[in-house]
Parts: structure tokens; sequence; C-alpha cells
């Protein structure tokens, strides 16, 4: 579906669904709706890859990265996992393929249990899945890690709330490094984070992807934290894939109106350029995933939208090799 | 005030080796808090007398004072030091040992509660579905039978039996104890880090024992410094009826019984347990409400 | 934009907002915590004052005291003058003759704003009806006028539903209504953003510049993201561990930022048009700890020019530019035009 990828893919999504029964109507004799979180979502990820997946709140960003880890049961589709089929697998089956595929969460303080020390937390991983270590390897290997991720050794007897948002969220990533896996999926892992923290972050998650070789899918809203992280971009807009190509293309000729609404949209921090800029102002809101619009979902806030957009759903086109883009006017 | 006084040096030193954990920082508010400090010391004292007192005294609960085989008046020469109840035994040596069961009736029939309560509640919580519905149904049709009528029955059933007693009011003490836990668990089900806990490979039951249990468990201690009160005001209750322990064994709510008859005639014989009793109810839930406060999250 | 353009915080005659001095401290378990020191800020008519800080840094809870919104635990001490009255000294009558009314402020959190089982035409008819002394009919029809100025679609029809009905973007939007209803002198917009996404947040921050601009509205822009008050503010105050520790022009704060906390945060923010490859640069260290703050500059640990002199606190004094910096190093300029 993109350009042939020089390694066999570690990760590939094929058509991924992730529907939400939502109730409806009365209080007690409601109607169960589908609420399309994820709608046919596909992409592949190479070994050692960093692919970004942007959107606005109820993309269903967040919802896509728990379903590649089977946190959440997909619909339908399928997640490939090193060839093999993961939908369907036992737990027993998925415990074994999540060794390999970790998850930074967004907010650093609650994605740690408030009861147990730092040195537990990083650990937790190791005890489920290596309980034969001893306890002063399982130490050692702590020790280790966290001294990667820039937190002191002696914090390890301490508690999350007594370290400030990015240290926590260095644990966090941590304890997500310490099996070594393959893919990690960072789930808007700075944005909860000071300014001046942040950097420091996705230096740090470059400098792990770069010593451990790993894969990331890197989901965040801030369009200028993913280009300096990603190889390639997905724009995800109510479910389904509007955009998908490598960053600098997609940064520096995107096709999707809503792609370059988004841009446009990105205030910068220059008062004489950001007073300047044009921008394309998207009208209306959101429409509801419980009942997107017919043909292309983002047709309702289009600039370009005619009457194609309403009765045709677009089908994926390639301007340029590995770009694809989804909507019925990127060649104007 | 000067700022030098306020300030320390701005990296926090990096050997400090020790973290505090929040059932540190808790437990530093509630020494903080004195009514909950009061509570706690003078529940302490009543705890230790209850326990000890009764091997220093000369009397024992049950030994009759055959040479006043009637309430005689507090008596340091006869060593009755709150006098006697109508059939000459020690009021003191009965007030200590009643005590001791009514505390331990209180903290084992909690203890059931909470052992039950918890096991439920956070299973309850935590798988949902179907096992939740069953459960929480389970929970329900127990609140609709009448406690006392309950009680009666198992009494009746297996005779009156002092464990029996405990597990009686234990099996029906859990019940609210259940709702709370799961209520609890329900919402931390949600947060990051149990999510984080699942996809780190955690079985179902290590995330219940390290994840779930220690972060209910702030709730849970409130709710069971408020439950032991009720079970020892259930223990007097059930004496009262008659149902609760037997002659010469005896609670403060036994005591209390039978101080009320003879309330005219030898008032201490009501005053003196009910002192007691009191003092105990009071300090659990003034111990509970400073346990609230020092647990409580948005005070940090 | 006022004609006569002032950095310095001195009162004139077109002030709306003059604090002086104002200290925040709390009472917490752990001790008293100093969370805003000794700061002076001004705002005009027709201004958009930008604040930027960090968490930790007071810039909300300068305001909170400013309209004597403080927690229970909080203190204020100082002078925030608001027209003849002292707001730290006024009852709670004339607070809440200004709160609301003359002066309005807009949250992040723009969920727990608005009354939950409330009709949204009628908790802002409500606002009318206590400050103007409006009939319910023409209060409605106030209200309905504004939304529609807010370019919420179908105001008609958006006030007979409850705030859960409504998107963030809209519900943001009715707060800023809310807020406008009474044509203040002075809106206070706290991360009015941070919680939309971008392409909503470009609207609203459209609507605060037109606002400022017809309305003649003071306005103060609360934000830790520098592109927005690049956008929209006028004159920017740079907070830091409780203290402003740069207050400039916003070209001059943009373009030759003087204080290294300044020069830092423009320098680590990833930004759409900056030059790729590399690692992004970084401000070393933790945001303050406000128990913890060294006796000098609080910036201290974190800097890389860092002198002997920074053990004492820096005042906050003119600089080059013509804005203000609270930093006792004059060359840093050549430093940096060195470095690069």
């Amino acid at each position: 579906m993109t350009a042939p990828l020089l390694q066999a893919p570690l990760l590939q999504v094929r058509d991924l669904k992730v529907h939400f029964p939502v109730k409806t109507g009365g209080l007690l004799i409601g109607r169960y709706q589908p609420l399309h979180a994820v709608d046919g979502v596909s992409f592949d990820l190479a070994p050692g890859e960093t692919l970004g997946i942007v959107g606005e709140s109820g993309c269903g960003k967040s919802t896509l990265g728990r379903a590649v880890l089977q946190l959440l049961p997909a619909t339908s589709g399928a997640v490939i996992w090193l060839g093999q089929e993961m939908t369907g697998l036992s737990a027993k089956e998925i415990k074994a393929a999540r060794e390999n595929m970790q998850i930074v969460f967004q907010d650093p303080l609650a994605s740690l249990d408030p009861r147990m020390t730092a040195g537990d937390i990083i650990a937790e991983p190791l005890r489920n899945y290596h309980p034969e270590l001893s306890r002063a390897e399982t130490a050692r290997r702590v020790a280790e890690l966290m001294e990667q991720v820039g937190l002191l050794p002696g914090m390890i007897n301490r508690y999350p709330h007594e370290f400030s948002g990015g240290q926590c969220q260095r644990i966090g990533i941590a304890r997500a490094m310490i099996l070594k896996p393959k893919l990690v999926i960072c789930d808007e892992p700075v944005s909860a984070l000071d300014v001046s923290v942040r950097a420091q972050v996705i230096n740090l998650l470059k400098d792990l992807q770069k010593a451990f070789g790993l894969a990331m899918l890197f989901i965040s809203h801030d369009l200028a934290v993913v280009r300096h992280i990603s190889d390639r971009v997905l724009v995800l807009y109510l479910g389904k894939v509007m955009e998908l190509a490598p960053r600098d293309l997609l940064y520096q000729a995107p096709r999707h109106p809503y792609t370059r609404a988004l841009m446009s949209a990105v205030p910068i921090p220059d008062p004489a350029l950001e007073r300047a800029k044009p921008r394309i102002i998207l009208t209306g809101d959101l429409p509801s995933p419980l009942n997107p619009p017919s043909g292309c979902v983002f047709r309702t806030r289009c600039p370009k939208a005619t009457d194609i957009c309403a009765q045709v759903e677009p089908v994926r086109e390639s301007p340029a090799p590995g770009h694809d883009v989804w909507c019925h006017h990127s060649r104007d | 005030m000067t700022d030098v006084n306020l300030v320390t040096p701005a990296i926090p030193v990096p050997d400090v080796i020790e973290g505090r954990s929040l059932w540190q920082d808790a437990w530093r508010r509630l020494l903080r808090n004195r009514a909950a400090l009061a509570s706690l010391i003078i529940l302490g004292v009543i705890a230790f007398l209850s326990i000890f007192g009764p091997y220093a005294l000369a009397w024992s609960y049950d030994q009759i004072d055959w040479d006043h085989v009637e309430a005689v008046p507090p008596s340091l020469a006869l060593k009755h030091y709150l006098g006697t109840d109508s059939v000459g035994r020690d009021l003191l040596a009965r007030t200590l040992f009643g005590g001791r069961v009514s505390l331990t009736v209180g903290l084992l029939a909690t203890g059931v509660a909470l052992f039950i309560g918890v096991t439920v509640g956070a299973v309850s919580g935590y798988l949902g579905g179907k096992v939740d519905q069953v459960l929480m149904r389970f929970v329900d049709l127990m609140y609709s039978v009448p406690l006392t009528f309950f009680v009666i029955i198992l009494m009746v059933l297996f005779g009156r039996n002092f464990i029996l007693m405990f597990l009686a009011i234990g099996s029906v003490e859990w019940l609210t104890m259940a709702r709370i836990v799961r209520g609890q668990t329900l919402t931390l089900k949600h947060r990051e880090f149990m999510e984080a806990a699942r996809a780190s490979g955690g079985s179902t039951v290590s995330i219940l024992l390290r994840h779930v249990v220690p972060n209910v468990l702030g709730v849970v201690i409130v709710y069971v410094t408020l439950t032991i009160p009720q079970v020892i005001l259930l223990e007097s209750f059930l004496s009262f009826l008659g149902l609760g322990v037997q002659e010469p064994m005896t609670s403060w709510g036994v005591l209390i019984n039978e101080g009320a008859a003879e309330l005219e005639i030898t008032p201490r014989t009501l005053i003196v347990p009910a002192i007691f009793m009191t003092a105990t109810l009071f300090c659990f839930n003034f111990l509970g409400d400073g346990l609230r406060d020092a647990l409580d999250p948005k005070d940090r | 934009m006022p004609s006569t353009r002032k950095t310095a915080d001195v009162a004139g005659s077109d002030t709306v907002l003059d604090i002086q001095g104002l200290t925040v401290r709390f009472e917490t378990a752990d001790g008293e915590v100093q969370a805003v020191s000794d700061l002076s800020l001004t705002v005009a008519k027709g201004e958009c004052l930008g604040i930027v800080g960090e968490s930790g840094s007071g810039k909300s809870q300068t305001f909170m005291a400013t309209l004597g919104l403080l927690a229970d635990n909080g203190r204020a001490t100082g002078k925030v003058m608001f027209g003849d009255a002292d707001l730290l000294t006024a009852n709670e009558a004339t607070l809440n003759s200004i709160r609301g009314n003359r002066a309005a402020m807009v949250f992040q959190d723009h969920m727990t704003s608005l009354t939950p089982h409330m009709k949204v035409g009628r908790q802002l008819t409500e606002v009318l009806q206590r400050h103007r002394g409006l009939d319910a009919k023409a209060a409605l029809d106030a209200v309905i006028a504004m939304l529609r100025r807010v370019q919420i679609p179908e105001p008609e029809r958006r006030a007979e539903m409850y705030p859960h009905e409504l998107s963030g973007g809209l519900r943001q939007r009715v707060m800023i209504a809310m807020g406008l209803l009474c044509h203040p002198e002075l809106l206070i917009a706290d991360e009015p953003t941070t919680a939309l996404d971008v392409t909503v947040q470009a609207l609203i921050l459209d609507l605060i510049r037109d606002v400022k601009d017809s309305d003649n509205t003071a306005v103060i822009l609360i934000t830790h993201d520098l592109g927005v008050v690049a956008g929209l503010a006028d004159r920017v105050a740079v907070m830091y561990a409780g203290r402003v520790v740069e207050l400039g022009d916003v070209n001059q704060i943009f373009s030759e930022p003087q204080h290294p906390y300044t020069q830092g945060l423009l320098a680590c923010s990833p930004r759409l048009d900056d030059a790729l490859g590399g690692k992004l640069k970084t401000i070393p260290g933790q945001p303050p700890n406000l128990q913890r703050l060294p006796p000098g500059c609080a910036f201290a640990p974190r800097c890389p020019y860092v002198i002997a002199a920074c053990a004492e606190r820096p005042p906050l004094r003119p600089a080059a530019g013509g804005g203000l910096k609270a930093c006792v190093r004059d060359d840093l300029a050549s430093i940096t035009k060195a470095a690069s």
C-alpha cells in the first residue's frame, strides 16, 4: 500500500475498525449504536521506523494505538505483528506478543501507580515476563535503565508524587523500555509536559530509539512535535486516514485539504510570521462519530467540498511514491 | 519573613534514598490532627486495659464475692474499686472483660467484612460484565434480608456461639464494604496506570493484588474505622435482645443492658460500661474522620 | 493597539488594571508556599498583555488573586487597582459587582465552568439580569446577539441546549460570550485554547482579537503556548517561579529575548518552520519547585550563563530593546551571537 519497504514490516494494520456500542435514546429502553472510533485504517510499520499519527480530539488516534496493542478489541480488520495475525489470539499469546510492544501514556502522573516506588514501577514488566530473574539482576537492569532515561539512581525508592511531570514521564518511558521491545506506542507522550521539558523528552525518545532500534507509533495532536520525530506521518480524521506520507512530503506538499487546514492553524512563535500567514479556517463542528457524514467524512467542513464528496467515498490516490491521499480534489 | 529561611538548595540532593509513600504522608497528617491523635491514644489505653487489666485485678469477671452478694459501693478495702453488681461481681473486672469481648467482636467481625468485601468488590469491579452483575445482584438480595432476622436465623440454626456471632455480623457488614470497593475499583479501572499494568503483561490476579487492592485500601480503612463501632453497637443490640454472649461471659452491651435495669438503685452499673463504650465509639468516629482527611488526596 | 505604547509597568490614564507588589501565599500541609512574589503589571485599554509561564510560574494564581478567586488557603498582599477599587481589600459585594460585569475571566476548563443542569441561554441571561437589570426578553435578545457575535451557528437553538450537548469549541465560545455579555473593560483569558484542537483554537483567538480591537477591551492572555502569544499579544510578561523575569513588547521578546529563560523557551519549542535534523535545544533540569527555591535567581540552576552574582535575587530592571528583565547579565547578546 505504501512505498515498498526495504525490510519485512514489523507491524501491518489492515482495514482496522474499532466500533464502540453507545447507548442512545431513552433511560431504560435505549438502542445501541456503533461509534466509529477507528474506521478502516491500514498502514505498515518497518523496524526502527517512526510513524506519526496526527489528528484532533475524537479522531480515534488513541483508540488506534490501543487496538494495535490489543488493549481494546478490534471490530474487524487485522493487526499483523511479525507476520502473525493478532486478532483472535488467546490471552496467553497476546501477553507473549506484548513483550515486544509497549506503550507510553499521555498523563505522566496518572500512568504511574501512586502506591509504588519508581523502581517497582520500572521493574514491573520485568517481573511479569521474567519472574525467574534474581532480585539483584532486576535491580541492576532497573538502575541501568534509570540512568539511560536520565533519572538519578538515588531516586529508585521515591514515589511518583515526589517527581515532577517530566521525571514521571521518564519513569513511564523506562517502564516501556525495560523489556527492550521492538515497538513502542507513544500516546501523546509530551502534551502534558511543560514546554521546557518537552524538548528533553523528545530528545530522549529519539536517543532511545536509536540505541534500541525501536519502531514507534507516535500519536500526537501537535504537528510540530510530530514533524521532529517521525519518518512518516498519518493524518486521521473521524477514524479514517486522510493522508499518509513521508514526513518531508507531508509537511512541504500536503495534498489533503484537512492536512492543509491543520498546518495553517498551528501558531508560529514569531509575531511577524504568525500575524501575516494565510489561514484556512474550518467552519462547523466535528461531526458525531455516531453518525459520520456520507461519502468523504471531511466534506462537512471542507472548503473544497463538491457534490461528489457527499456521494462517493474517496479512494486512495498516490501523487508521489509513498504519498497516499484520500480526497476527490487532491489534484487541484 | 525573610526568604532566606524558607529555602533549601534548588536541585534536590541526589542521594536522597528513601521516598515518602502516600501512606507515610497520610500517617504524618493523621498525627497532626489532634482529635484523631487523642482518639488513637484513648483507644490504645482502652485496648490495653481490656487486654491486660483483668489479669491485674484481684477479682475476675465471673467471680462472685460470696461475702457480699449484693451491690457493693466502691471500696478500696474490698478491692472492688468501682463496686460490684447486684450479685456481687466486680464491676471494673466485668467492664474490662466486656471490653475485651466487644472489641474482639468489633475487630474480628470487621475483619471478616473486610476480607469478603474487598475480595468481592475488587473482583466484581475489575472483571465487570456478568461476574459483576451476578455478584452485585447477590449483594442487593442480601441487603433486602432484614439484618436482625438474618442473625436470629443463624443463631437458631447454629446455637449461641461466640464465633458464630462475629461471623454472622461480619457476613452482613461486608455488603456495604463490597459496594464501596467496587465503586472505587471502577474509577481505578479507567486510570492510565491500570492500562499500563495490563500493557506490561500483568495477569488479572497480579493486577488485583498489586494495583487495585493497595489503591482502595485508603477508603477501606476509613470505612473500617466506622464499621467497628457499628459492629460493637450491633453486638450490644443483639445482647440486649438476649442473642449475644451468654452469662457469665459479658460484653459492654450486656453490661449496659443489666445496668439499665438497675439504673434507679445503682446508676454506676450503667454509667461505667457506658462511659467505656461511648468513649470507644467516639474515638473510632474521630479516628475515621481524621483518617479520611489524612488520606484525602485533594489536601495534598 | 494603543498609540502610546509603554513597555514599563507605569500606570497611565488609560490603565485598566494596575497590579503593584502582589504576593500570593498558600498555607499547605507542608508549610507555606509563595506562589507569586512581589509582582507588578499594568494593562491598558485595547491592549493585550500575554502572560507566558510553565507550571509553578504563578501565572494563573496572579489573576485568581486579582479577582478574589483564591482557594481558601491562599492569601494575597499588595495592591490591585481596578478603576478606583483595590480588589484585594474590596468586600465580596464589590467584587461580585465587578466580576463577570466589568472584569470577566475565561478559564481553560470550559466543561466545569458552566453549570451542567441549566440551559446555556438561561445561564447567560442570568448574568445580564443580575448585572444589568434587564428583563428576561431583553436579556435573551442580547444573549442571542452575543452568541451570534462569537460565531455560534444557530444561536437560538444552541441557547436551548445544555452544556454537555455542545462541543468543546462551542462551549468555549459560550464561555467567552458569557464573559463579554456586559462589555467588560477587562477580559482575563486563562489558557482559553489549551483544551481545544488547533483548528478551533484559531477561531477563538480571532474572536479575542476582535473583542480587543473593536471594543477596546483590555485582554490578559495567560498561556504556555508561545505561538498563541505571538499572534495576539501586544506586550508579553514571562513568568518563572512566581516572578516576572522579562517584560517587553511582543516583537522584542520574540526577536531579541533578553532573559536566558525566554531565550531557552523560544529555542526549545519545536516549530513547523524550523530546521530539522539533530536534536532539539533543551532547557536542562525541571520546572521550579516552589517549596525549594534557591535564594538567588530561581532560574540559576537551569541557566547556562550563571555567574556568582546570580546567588543574589536579580531585580527587574530596564534591558536592551526597551523592556524589563530580571537578570544580572547584560552581555548575553554578545555571547549568544558569538555562539551562533
